[in-house]
């Protein structure tokens, strides 16, 4: 035992593949520490449809849903705010939903007025930039954030401006327009959110 | 009795002889430079800091509970119910204001005289790290009480890592455990918190003091006294320049620390929001995850940080620039010993351009603090009547942004090229005998 020549390639072989093999174990064992920051299974289960009634909605009045923990706006907007959607085109970053927004809202709401209904504007009322929730401000009136303003969404966090379908402004730090979630009616004045309308794509 | 304590003490001496040469390496033979300023109070009081939030932090959690329906009112009950609880808390959020003032004031210190250059560029890279964790650990503490700025805060943070492409958005719901911030998200941020940021914390914080008495303490006058003569009363060995640490500093820095107890406390028993400054109004408010509060803004600490988010518009559809600005505006401090190749270290034999340079950043740093905090935005309609606030304020916050910036691309031009003319350094520190 004592004559015998240390063989250092295969020493180091020896070495190099337990590091390996440790290394890999490491990872192994790191994936369910990671793995438990997901969201949980009681958090994915909250996530069903929400029903809401329309018929109190009054013209150009707006309520906020939550849906999976995400308010969701519902505005009746009235002719006259549908009539600014086609002046502010020139101002937006995407105004036909179909650029960098294309998968802002589903197929079905992919219009100018972003909606299965024109006058009815769904939308998840959290801001593409950082996730604050915009204020709704219907007013068409010059505002100190912008003196020809056309009513629409104004982010009080990072001053992001949307118009009155959620469409987002240029220079602003928004990139996307506001999101339309799944949704559908059951009947004339009562919406479902969270579920498509039948038969859609 | 005193014989008892010196036998105890040879009893400890024999078992762990390394114990005692330890303590004089680094308190009574530890040789600082004699010409300490008032900028050399900052790091012991960081270190009081840090001690009074861990020890505040400790007796907050024997009350706090960290559930989303339950943490509100546990800090309301803190506040009104337990015995001095009132105290305690306000301890620790005007300690957590206060660590920043004098993290902040401590890294200018080395900025301005040098600091960081050769031989003590690890000391800078681990307090960059103490205050990267650092910013960490107050984001998460802010989120702990659960009012609607914590709520908020927590979602606008979070979300700057959702601007990362393709997995931004997997990351978020990872971070959060959950759509949006929720129980999950508290009770993991609360044991980041209380266990591991502050294990991390005190790790770096040694390391920081161990480089630091390896390399030898600089001085307002960036000379090297360990390079100078040798010789002084203590030792034929030490710097002549230099006096124990203990017990010549320890005194000088509890001047230091009377003086900062004497304005914490100040702030602690009168003003513990100092303002909304250190505590914001919106945080009174038990967190709603349907309104988001109509003047959202972080703690003051990180305004400058925040401005720089804010002030950088989206292109090519991704809102990831600001966040590179914004987290670039803190990896660029980590690359200061390469990028100012200046030979004088200290700011009082620097050329001309280096101070008013360095006079634009100071200037740049507290005006994205006015952006960041909302000034602008009041100050803005109050002084100039009916202007669009929002291009003004942009471009105002674009121009801090850019002075922020260049001032660090100035300043690598400026001492790579040659373009400084400095003072002769002297010898020896400028106030020896």
């Amino acid at each position: 035992m004592a004559n015998e020549v240390v063989d250092h390639g295969r020493r180091r072989f020896l070495t190099a593949t337990t590091a390996v093999v440790g290394g890999v174990g490491v990872v192994a064992a790191a994936v369910p520490f990671i793995k438990s920051w997901e969201p949980s299974a009681r958090a994915k289960a909250a996530g069903a449809p929400v029903t809401q009634s329309l018929a109190k909605i009054e013209a150009g009045q707006m309520i906020t849903v939550a849906w999976r923990s995400k308010p969701v706006f519902i505005v009746n907007r009235t002719p006259a705010q549908l009539a600014t959607l086609p002046l502010v085109d020139s101002r937006l970053v995407d105004p036909k939903s179909d650029g960098s927004s294309a998968d802002q809202q589903p197929k079905y709401a992919q219009n100018e007025a972003r909606s299965i209904k024109p006058e009815w504007l769904v939308l998840i009322g959290i801001c593409t930039h950082l996730g604050c929730v915009p204020d709704f401000v219907p007013e068409l009136k010059p505002q100190p954030f912008d003196p020809e303003w056309k009513g629409g969404f104004y982010c009080p966090c990072h001053k992001s401006r949307y118009d009155i379908a959620g469409r987002v402004y240029n220079g602003v730090p928004a990139p996307k327009n506001l999101p339309v979630p799944p949704y559908n009616f059951i009947d004339d004045t009562t919406i479902q959110i969270g579920v498509d309308p039948k038969g859609a794509v | 009795m005193a014989k008892v304590l010196t036998s105890i003490g040879d009893w400890i001496g024999e078992r762990a002889p390394g114990l005692a040469p330890m303590y004089r390496k680094h308190m009574t033979e530890y040789y600082a430079p004699k010409n300490f300023n008032l900028w050399y109070y900052f790091g012991s009081l960081a270190l009081l800091v840090l001690i009074n939030q861990i020890v505040t932090g400790i007796f907050l959690t024997m009350n706090y509970n960290p559930s989303a329906a339950g943490a509100f009112d546990s800090v309301e009950y803190i506040m009104r119910d337990v015995e001095w609880g009132w105290l305690i808390r306000y301890m620790h959020s005007t300690g957590a204001s206060l660590f920043f003032v004098v993290v902040f004031l401590h890294m200018f210190r080395g900025i301005i005289y040098g600091s960081f250059k050769k031989p003590r560029e690890l000391v800078w890279l681990l307090g960059m790290l103490i205050f990267l964790v650092l910013m960490a650990e107050a984001f998460m503490g802010y989120v702990l009480p659960w009012g609607n700025m914590s709520f908020w805060g927590a979602q606008v943070i979070i979300s700057l890592f959702g601007t990362i492409p393709f997995i931004g958005d997997a990351l978020v719901q990872w971070i959060m455990g959950d759509f949006l911030p929720a129980d999950a998200t508290l009770n993991r941020f609360f044991a980041l918190h209380v266990v591991a940021l502050p294990i991390v914390l005190l790790l770096l914080v040694v390391l920081h003091l161990a480089a630091l008495h390896e390399v030898g303490s600089n001085n307002p006058d960036g000379v090297d006294v360990k390079h100078g003569p040798k010789g002084n009363r203590w030792s034929p060995l030490a710097p002549v320049d230099g006096i124990p640490f203990h017990p010549y500093y320890t005194v000088k820095d509890l001047v230091g620390v009377g003086f900062f107890l004497l304005i914490a406390s100040f702030i602690i028993f009168f003003a513990p929001t100092l303002g909304g400054w250190f505590l914001e109004p919106d945080n009174f408010i038990p967190a709603n995850n349907l309104v988001t509060p109509s003047h959202i803004k972080p703690v003051w600490y990180f305004t400058p940080f925040y401005a720089i988010v804010r002030m950088i518009p989206s292109f090519l559809g991704s809102a990831i620039w600001g966040v590179i600005a914004m987290f670039g505006s803190i990896a660029v401090l980590f690359a200061m010993p390469w990028l100012d190749r200046g030979a004088a270290k200290s700011i009082r034999y620097r050329g001309t351009g280096y101070k008013v340079a360095l006079g634009l950043f100071v200037v740049a740093f507290f005006m994205l603090g006015a952006v960041g905090s909302g000034i602008t935005a009041e100050v803005i309609p109050a002084w100039f009547g009916n202007v669009d606030v929002t291009f003004w304020e942009n471009l105002f916050g674009r121009v801090m942004t850019a002075i922020y910036f260049g001032f660090f691309v100035f300043l690598w031009a400026y001492t790579t090229f040659g373009w400084e003319t400095t003072k002769p350094v002297p010898d020896r520190v400028t106030t020896h005998d």
